[in-house]
């Protein structure tokens, strides 16, 4: 049976939680969308380096490797999660420990870790070797729609991001976890994922860029 | 007040930092420094690559995850059959993957990158992926927040377990893995045919 305070303290919080989420999200796009005007073109832009069955066929190479010698997956997200423990147990260390989710996975120092702050590295490395390293706050492609207002691009990234982790956790991965290594695996939830990534994704962008 | 004593004996039981053994590091390190090498030659670190792709303009994004599919379930449902790996498969809970895949989905729209991307674009120099990043842990400590409650209501809603998709078809796994590599690939060349990009 569940306690009372158990059954209360939920109910209370998550209604003002997504209220202010949902609120958040409404005042950005108006925001985005009201400054808005120039057509866009994504095909205006460089392409990739290299062709894009070169790298995919890499990465499904990369996927065998990281399953026969470390026994894992490929995946991204949950090393933000792992992060967040990081620095709530260096806050509120006993309230940390409380959680649900930290209960299941504890944060730890690991290949997961290691494995997302080297995608860093290989990505300047492969920036810089092939002329492509950016060295800018704002995507030439955002600054042609929105205009140059870092405020503007750093709220919307934040708010973009939060809801992309929320949405990973809940999902069960990001398009690493659940795009890649859980489609190659055939997993059902990888496929249910990975479409509603795509629907929720083009629906929005659509809004923001074409609108 | 804080007692010494026992906040010592508190972290020996509960060790506040886990470190896994070094050559499972260097491992990851390995692999990490390879996707993100083949991550940003294939064009996914860039935004009007991720957002092009959303927009329908650009197909990089689908040829890149496409291939990857095709070439690591050829690869991994084989070392599979010979003993030599493990599978590593989530459970379907058709009301998460949906909702969550949904937000994301929305999520990735807004910041341009996803998780393993923005890390390509951070290396790439395209700074605007550190406001993302924050909104990444803000998020995560979100969920973590409401993880009581996701996993009381959402999570048990439509849980299936572990389900592959033969088993979902009654197809024996290795007839399905050529016929769905045949597909995808019939796919690749549509979009090969059909897009500019």
């Amino acid at each position: 049976m569940n306690t009372p305070t158990n059954t209360r303290s939920p109910g209370r919080v998550i209604p003002k939680s997504v209220s202010y989420l949902i609120g958040t999200l409404a005042l950005l796009l108006i925001c985005a969308t009201a400054d808005a005007g120039t057509i866009v073109d994504a095909r205006d832009y460089a392409g990739p380096a290299w062709s894009p069955y070169l790298a995919g066929a890499g990465i499904g190479m990369l996927s065998w490797l990281t399953f026969y010698f470390s026994d894992k997956p490929i995946g991204a997200s949950s090393f933000y999660a792992q992060l967040a423990g990081f620095l709530g147990k260096l806050i509120a260390p006993r309230h940390t420990a409380s959680l649900v989710y930290f209960k299941d996975n504890p944060p730890r120092v690991g290949w997961q870790a290691v494995f997302v702050i080297s995608i860093i590295v290989g990505g300047a490395l492969a920036a810089v070797t092939g002329g492509e390293f950016a060295n800018e706050w704002l995507p030439p492609m955002w600054t042609e729609r929105f205009g140059d207002s870092i405020t503007l691009r750093a709220a919307v990234a934040f708010a973009g991001g939060l809801l992309m982790a929320f949405g990973a956790r809940l999902a069960g991965g990001c398009t690493s976890g659940h795009g890649i290594s859980g489609t190659l695996q055939l997993n059902l939830a990888s496929w249910i994922a990975v479409i509603c990534f795509f629907i929720g994704g083009i629906a929005v962008a659509m809004l923001l860029f074409k609108w | 007040m804080i007692d010494p004593g026992n906040a010592v004996k508190k972290r020996g039981k509960n060790p506040a930092l886990h470190v896994d053994a070094a050559p499972e590091l260097i491992a990851g390190a390995m692999f990490g420094l390879a996707f993100g090498v083949l991550l940003q030659k294939g064009g996914v670190g860039k935004f009007h690559v991720l957002i092009g792709q959303l927009l329908l303009q650009d197909f990089t994004v689908a040829k890149v995850m496409l291939t990857a599919i095709v070439v690591g379930m050829i690869g991994i449902f084989t070392l599979h059959h010979f003993a030599k790996v493990n599978l590593h498969i989530k459970p379907t809970r058709i009301g998460s993957n949906i909702i969550g895949g949904l937000l994301f989905g929305a999520g990735f729209a807004l910041m341009g990158y996803c998780p393993g991307t923005a890390a390509v674009a951070l290396g790439q120099g395209n700074w605007d992926a550190l406001f993302g990043m924050a909104g990444l842990i803000a998020g995560s400590w979100m969920f973590v927040e409401l993880s009581g409650w996701t996993k009381r209501t959402i999570e048990n809603w439509g849980d299936l377990g572990k389900v592959l998709l033969p088993d979902l078809l009654h197809v024996p796994r290795g007839v399905f893995v050529v016929g769905f590599a045949m597909a995808l690939t019939a796919l690749l060349v549509l979009l090969e045919r059909f897009t500019t990009r």
